[in-house]
């Protein structure tokens, strides 16, 4: 206990407002703890920390944490993030995006983001649902399920935000929960560590929009449903039916340098054929 | 401004070359843009230039949105940065122009305006974007807007535009029109010193002692870049001087209040016009962008047929010019404001006129200049 107090007065903003804006049983502020807890892993320093943060839930997490802080437009976290990682490549900079805003309204800059492989580590917090807007569904709201904005149940399918983001092109791709909170600080604190472009999804329930009109009768039972459905990646390929279940851990790594370094890499070669710099 | 014994370097560039020389002259090492007609070349030159400086960076993205952000992120990683754009990506645009004005980040839009509303007449010139630039993006916000008639003009008012984002800490954008950018033109290129450069302020406190939005007496307050160990917070939200979300009615009325007044307090500074032969004029021509031109020979025109007319050339667009108007509207007894628009400048006139002497208007928006004689005719 005294080490989280400690992490705790070393990374939140002591003259921020809390407690935190968000609900009693939100996933958020766990997966605000893996964040803390893998900047600390890796030593990195409070003021080569960049975080942009989306609107949304999500988006407040910017506010509370003791880095450079952004809190962007709707969806495009990630356009602020490249242009701030191409003019100071020696941040490390995060993203914080919900579903909606990473994959609806910023879901073009999000492919773009990794096709171009910029150094930036994507953190996405998919809880199915638009929560501060009052629940109605998202690019990630499953097929049947309920919000005010699909009242019938879902028609349209869901985003596969593992698969989308390694078609696209992303450096590292993971999924974590916030149930499997070891794995989720060692897959956040590794891809921070990788070059090039990371995503990390981590699964939240949303109890106050999402669940209570899915069928759980509480936050506690939204936990025990990530426990069972969620599925270390290699187990999950040999289940004979995996119909509910969603596998979880790193789905790629391709270890390539980002934009940035491969952008150096130009303007030096242009100065080397001018001649020394001139 | 120039030494006598210094060969100067000319070139016969285009407007819209003009604006990267300009931009280069004034600090710009970063930009960010998506192609459109007619503003194309300043991309293609920022990305054959930029990668050649130690620091430069270009970047073709996905759309004008991601552009904007791209330059809001570099900004406020310390970069003066900028993008390019015509019509249909201004309007993309105005959603991040916002925040960047809520957010006090400095930096520069260019925009070269064509023909029509939406794909519009995208190779004809127009002006119809001078309303939305100042008003294009939700709420109430202040910004700068600035024009030029020629290519000289397109690199002076780069530089300006770029004085102005850094000294106010707000974005500024500048009009230009599809003539004014595909007109070639022969230029002296700058030498190092010829314009007076302005880099934002920067906190000369310790961290600790930092607030983002503080209350000064010039109202702009300083900008350390990101990563610099001044930890703060950036937010679109309404915010206290600590830069937290406050809906606190009387941190709202004072952060809205600030930024008003850190531009309203300079306006001498802000405001910037061209006079031709205005000082006995009894009949003045407004003008701004390619027609100011036109404006300029239908001027001489008539007072060579023993008119005593003058030209007003609006350098800066908004804050509109009202002191240099307002003098002129006493002492004219017809004012002309020829535009290729239904009347989005001779609005502002007519709102500073309040009934002082007669506004006439001149409309075109058929994708064509308004010629010396059509101005010439209701001068005359």
């Amino acid at each position: 206990m005294a080490e989280v107090t400690q992490l705790i007065h070393q990374y939140l903003r002591h003259n921020k407002k809390f407690p935190l804006v968000f609900c009693p049983g939100c996933g958020h502020g766990i997966v605000l703890g893996a964040l803390v807890r893998s900047v600390h892993a890796l030593m990195l320093s409070k003021d080569e920390v960049v975080l942009v943060a989306g609107i949304g839930c999500s988006g407040r997490i910017a506010a509370y944490v003791d880095f450079n802080t952004v809190h962007a437009t709707h969806g495009r976290a990630l356009t602020l993030a490249t242009g701030i990682k191409m003019a100071n490549p020696a941040l490390t900079v995060i993203t914080v995006m919900g579903d909606g805003d990473a994959l609806s309204i910023g879901g073009n800059h999000l492919i773009h983001a990794a096709r171009r492989n910029i150094g930036v580590t994507a953190l996405i917090l998919n809880n199915f649902i638009y929560g501060m807007t009052g629940g109605q569904c998202s690019p990630t709201t499953p097929p049947g399920a309920y919000s005010h904005t699909c009242p019938r149940g879902q028609l349209e399918s869901a985003f596969d935000i593992v698969e989308l983001t390694k078609a696209a092109g992303a450096n590292s791709v993971s999924r974590g929960t916030v149930f499997h909170v070891k794995a989720l600080d060692r897959l956040l604190t590794t891809a921070l560590a990788r070059p090039g472009f990371n995503v990390v999804e981590a699964l939240t329930p949303c109890f106050t929009q999402y669940g209570r009109g899915n069928g759980f009768k509480n936050v506690v039972e939204m936990f025990h449903w990530l426990k069972e459905a969620a599925v270390p990646r290699d187990a999950y390929a040999a289940l004979e039916d995996p119909s509910g279940r969603i596998p979880i851990g790193t789905f790629v790594d391709r270890g390539l340098p980002g934009l940035e370094t491969r952008y150096a890499a130009m303007r030096q070669e242009l100065r080397e054929q001018r001649g020394g710099g001139a | 401004m120039t030494t006598p014994h210094k060969k100067r370097r000319a070139a016969f560039l285009l407007g819209n070359e003009a604006v990267v020389e300009g931009a280069l002259a004034a600090g710009c090492t970063f930009y960010a843009g998506y192609p459109i007609t007619p503003s194309t070349e300043i991309m293609e030159s920022m990305a054959r230039r930029l990668p050649r400086m130690p620091e430069g960076v270009f970047l073709q993205m996905e759309d004008e949105i991601a552009s904007m952000g791209a330059v809001i992120g570099a900004s406020l990683a310390g970069r003066k940065a900028m993008t390019a754009t015509s019509g249909p990506g201004f309007s993309l645009l105005q959603e991040q122009i916002g925040y960047a004005a809520m957010t006090e980040t400095p930096l520069v839009v260019v925009t070269v305006m064509r023909g029509g509303a939406s794909t519009g007449l995208p190779t004809n010139p127009g002006q119809g974007d001078v309303q939305q630039a100042r008003w294009g993006a939700h709420g109430d916000h202040p910004i700068l807007v600035l024009s030029a008639c020629d290519v000289p003009e397109c690199l002076e008012m780069t530089v300006v535009a770029f004085n102005f984002a850094e000294k106010y800490r707000s974005p500024v954008i500048l009009l230009l029109d599809e003539v004014t950018a595909h007109t070639r033109e022969k230029i002296e290129l700058p030498e190092p010193g010829d314009f007076e450069i302005f880099s934002r302020m920067t906190p000369a406190m310790p961290p600790e002692w930092y607030k983002p939005y503080e209350e000064s007496l010039r109202g702009v307050p300083p900008m350390p870049p990101l990563g610099a160990g001044y930890r703060f917070h950036v937010t679109g939200l309404t915010h206290d001087p600590c830069g937290f979300p406050t809906s606190k009615p009387e941190e709202v009325r004072a952060m809205v209040e600030r930024q008003f007044r850190k531009i309203d307090r300079f306006f001498h500074d802000i405001q910037l016009v061209t006079l031709v032969e205005a000082d006995d004029a009894d009949v003045l021509v407004i003008a701004y962008g390619c027609v100011a031109r036109s404006a300029r020979l239908a001027v001489q025109q008539a007072r060579e047929a023993g008119v005593h007319a003058g030209l007003l050339i609006l350098k800066t667009l908004f804050p509109f010019p009202r002191m240099h108007v307002e003098k002129r509207l006493r002492a004219c007894r017809l004012v002309v404001v020829p535009e290729l628009n239904m009347g989005q400048i001779s609005r502002e006139v007519k709102r500073v006129n309040e009934g002082l002497t007669t506004v006439r208007t001149i409309n075109r928006i058929d994708g064509q200049m308004i010629t010396p004689s059509q101005i010439l005719k209701e001068i005359t």
